[in-house]
């Protein structure tokens, strides 16, 4: 049987092995990527490992590279099964193929957890199918030999270089994938260690290639310009006035379909540079139909979801116990408080673009769109082209480039819905680019929010009853994942008396994923009103929190991406033991702790600051403590939690978009705040690595910052923070 | 449009453009040079930073008929296959998440290393103020300026291949 398989049948026997796991994927238009002279007479072992005589091990990465570090961790643990030196590894972006990599795409903290068993898969084979190489060509059983440092050595001694075997070895039949094993983790020689991203010479050289600096043979440059109050329809432009300006080929209105998903209505400009387009934009003059366009206006949502905070009731999404009752019986030990947060943007570093191209076919070939795209899901916009243009799914071909920052901004296709269309008008391929502005007012926000909390506590200041109400949302009746309100969310579960109600409105401003979805926002309140509780039981805080967790358990027995508090248990121990928790503070400072579970992580943080007279905030430093299991690269893992914390820090500290008539009132970064070095705390983290599976620490570094900086806040002045951003609240971070 | 001969990494080169049009523009769109990066467009976030004359400017807001002096960019920082003491040190502390800021941080860094050999967490602050990372990578940021500065040697350059010099 397995002797009959292909190289591509490993592949679609891997997925099935791994329940349909496989993922990954990006496009290798960094010139340096494929100059691989090195892989004349290498030998491919299967879609994601080529080795080359000289020895060099080619591994591809399929997922995209946001900044996240996939790039490097996935061949890292290719690597280590194969027995590879990580020194003779050179990483490529792979292309986007669905027949080779499965759905290549990065969101929710879930590839490191989705992949993990495929890349292990992957090297173990290459590995088995070098030891067969070995074991032919040096004549001894394969089961004295050992795949190590980029060689196979046998129990005598004798060893031969991957390289050396590489041509025999894909000779070897593709092992089947239930007879691989993984190694010992107390063998791992790459995984766990500290690597520096596979892409960091390119970087620091300026070589790397991001979706923005694709250039094409012909390429002309476009901007386009959209309705300021989100969803308008332009009726007329200064066409002749823009067309005469230097350097513009064309300008001409796209009607669009009216979905902020796909195709918006606008006015694309088209010419010979970017300087060109972005100047003639500054020189529109539009007419905008304005009848079907968002009319939000950031006071009048704050007016409603206070009003909703007010009203109470919702509808109830989880419930254990009597909470009413509980409530009623310690009236004299309940309190209850009003929380909210605002809508921010993601404000990726490299603004949305696109390059395409649309090419008439033949009657019988249909026409073709070949784009570049900075994107986290490649996959879905062949399905969009099809809705959109009309275009068959198999004539469309999409290269994935790197993304100049991600955090759930480039899931959409809307950018490349608009750079095709002006591409199809222009007969040419287009490199579209949205200038900062159009970047900060044509985002999918993270949702602004309101929530209404109450909490009773009883005569031994146990917390015993729980009732949280979530305003939140929708857009034409859908929520966007970051106005959703979980039976499982942190402590409904872990009280006798709880209950979450929910309750939303709708709006016309587009939201959408931004890092930790929902997360980071409820983490503010939870663990913020937490601690408003133990301050009202005269209790310290770290203790308060233990005892809700309770005994150690699964609080979802069965679902291993459910909260277990003695992991949580565990990592609030260990940040309140690094961080000195309980010390005495000077006056002025203070220490803040939260916890927050999500993504199947388990993270507690610490933060210190100070405060003066004039409310200005200094943030000392910050502990995390995070259990994701093992850990495959200490040092991107690290990376990540730093990052996390320094934009959740920055976020919370002055970051809030509104909106008047529908149109955004922030523009760009002279009047949106963004952190700088000098405000940046130092941050200090560790990480229990737990027998638990792998999983993901893109996001969940994020959700407990801002209560752990709120609660330091309250520590050191007395003062409660239930609002972000804390610029609102007369704070300024230096 | 008007005719300008600017020196970019130590070549001349001849353009045609608008008066108005920015160096930034200049760099990516007509000499292919994108390593530098278009960020906000205002002087705000940094990622166009290069060197005029070995001082740091935001070449988003300099037209080109502004430009006087010798241009340099993060493709020029070092020369050949040689690295900037930062490069490595970026490398070493490996710095980078999404690297699209990452041009315009190290252009920053290595002007003010020109001018501070031993740069102080103050010195640092206001060097490198006028450059945003949105994915947050100040601490490495520091952590790596700080190793430049300790590692350079007298030329201020190291090999790409190998380890640093001592």
């Amino acid at each position: 049987m397995k002797t009959t398989m292909n190289r591509r049948g490993f592949l679609k026997a891997s997925a099935l092995a791994t329940g349909g796991m496989m993922l990954e994927f990006s496009l290798p238009l960094s010139a340096i990527g494929e100059e691989l002279g090195t892989l004349v007479g290498s030998g491919e072992l299967n879609a994601y490992v080529k080795i080359a005589s000289d020895g060099t091990i080619t591994i591809y990465s399929a997922n995209p590279e946001m900044g996240q570090g996939i790039k490097t961790a996935l061949p890292m643990i290719i690597a280590e099964e194969m027995g590879a030196r990580w020194e003779d590894v050179v990483v490529l972006q792979s292309p986007v193929d669905d027949s080779k990599y499965g759905r290549q795409g990065a969101g929710g903290s879930t590839t490191i957890p989705r992949s993990f068993d495929l890349m292990r898969q992957v090297g173990a084979s290459a590995r088995e199918m070098l030891i067969g190489a070995a074991a032919e060509s040096m004549e001894v059983p394969r089961g004295e030999l050992e795949a190590k440092d980029s060689k196979v050595t046998s129990t005598s001694g004798h060893s031969l270089t991957f390289g050396q075997l590489a041509s025999l070895a894909v000779k070897q039949p593709i092992p089947d994938p239930d007879t691989l094993k993984f190694k010992d983790p107390e063998d791992y020689t790459i995984i766990g260690t500290s690597v520096s991203g596979v892409d960091n010479l390119v970087i620091a050289t300026g070589m790397s290639r991001f979706g923005i600096d694709t250039s094409v043979p012909d390429m002309l440059y476009a901007v386009y310009h959209k309705c300021p109050a989100i969803g308008g329809k332009a009726v007329s432009f200064n066409e002749a006035e823009i067309k005469k300006l230097p350097g513009i080929v064309d300008a001409f209105i796209i009607d669009g379909n009216g979905d902020v998903n796909q195709l918006l209505s606008g006015v694309a400009i088209v010419g010979r540079d970017t300087w060109s387009v972005f100047a003639a934009k500054d020189a529109l003059k539009v007419k905008w139909d304005e009848s079907a366009a968002s009319k939000d206006d950031w006071d009048e949502i704050v007016r409603t979801g206070e009003r909703l905070q007010d009203k109470g009731g919702g509808n109830v999404i989880y419930r254990a116990g009597d909470v009413d009752l509980a409530l009623r019986r310690h009236t004299d030990r309940t309190i209850e408080a009003d929380y909210s947060y605002p809508f921010v943007a993601h404000l990726c570093m490299e603004p949305m673009n696109t390059t395409a191209h649309y090419k008439k076919g033949s009657a019988s070939t249909g026409d073709e769109i070949e784009a570049w795209v900075p994107t986290q899901a490649a996959y879905r916009i062949p399905s969009v082209m099809n809705d959109v243009f009309g275009v068959s799914e198999k004539n469309v071909t999409i290269h994935q480039t790197r993304l100049g920052g991600g955090f759930g901004r480039r899931g959409s296709a809307e950018f490349v819905c608009e750079a095709v269309a002006i591409s199809k008008r222009a007969g040419k391929p287009v490199k579209l680019t949205w200038t900062r502005p159009d970047d900060m007012q044509h985002d999918f926000y993270r949702v602004a929010g309101f929530q209404h909390v109450k909490g009773s506590l009883d005569k031994q200041g146990r917390l015993v009853a729980w009732d949280q109400h979530f305003i939140g949302m929708t857009r034409n009746g859908e929520g966007p994942s970051g106005s959703r309100f979980s039976p499982s969310e942190f402590p409904l579960l872990n009280l006798p008396n709880t209950r979450g109600t929910m309750s939303t409105f709708d709006i016309g401003t587009p939201c959408g994923p931004w890092r930790a979805p929902g997360s980071n926002t409820h983490a503010f309140v939870v663990q913020s009103f937490i601690h408003e509780l133990a301050t009202l039981a005269g209790r310290d805080h770290l203790e308060f929190l233990l005892e809700i967790m309770g005994e150690r358990r699964w609080l979802e027995p069965g679902n291993i991406r459910a909260l277990n508090t003695g992991r949580a248990i565990d990592v609030i121990k260990l940040v309140a033991e690094k961080a000195g928790w309980g010390r005495d503070m000077p006056e002025g400072s203070g220490l803040g702790l939260a916890f927050h579970f999500s993504h199947a992580a388990h993270v507690a943080e610490v933060a210190e600051v100070s405060v003066d007279t004039q409310k200005r905030l200094r943030v000392h430093k910050l502990w995390a403590v995070a259990d994701v299991g093992p850990i495959i690269n200490l040092s991107g893992a690290t990376s990540q939690v730093q990052g996390s914390i320094i934009d959740g820090l920055s976020t919370m500290a002055g970051q809030k978009i509104t909106m008047s008539g529908g149109r955004i009132e922030q523009h760009n970064l002279d009047d949106y705040n963004v952190m700088r070095i000098a405000q940046a705390p130092d941050v200090e983290v560790h990480f229990i690595q737990s027998d638990n599976r792998p999983t993901g620490i893109g996001e969940p570094g994020l959700p407990p910052l801002a209560p752990a900086v709120g609660n330091a806040i309250f520590a050191a002045t007395g003062v409660r923070v239930r609002t972000m951003p804390l610029t609102d609240l007369g704070y300024r971070l230096v | 449009m008007a005719n300008y001969t600017i020196k970019v990494n130590g070549a001349d080169h001849a353009v045609d453009a608008d008066p108005a049009m920015p160096l930034l523009w200049v760099l990516r769109d007509r000499l292919g040079l994108v390593g530098t990066k278009y960020g906000c467009g205002i002087a705000q976030c940094g990622a166009c930073t290069v060197h005029v004359n070995g001082h740091a400017v935001r070449s988003c807001v300099l037209p080109i008929s502004g430009v006087s002096g010798e241009v340099t960019t993060i493709e020029g920082l070092a020369p050949g296959n040689q690295l900037h003491p930062l490069q490595q040190a970026w490398i070493d502390e490996d710095v980078p998440q999404c690297g699209y800021c990452q041009s315009g941080q190290i252009m920053s860094a290595a002007a003010l290393l020109a001018a501070t050999r031993e740069p102080s967490d103050a010195d640092i602050d206001s060097a490198m103020a006028g450059n945003f990372c949105r994915c947050g990578t100040y601490i490495r940021i520091r952590a790596a300026i700080k190793r430049a500065a300790r590692s350079r040697d007298v030329s201020g350059l190291v090999e790409s291949s190998g380890e640093e010099q001592a």
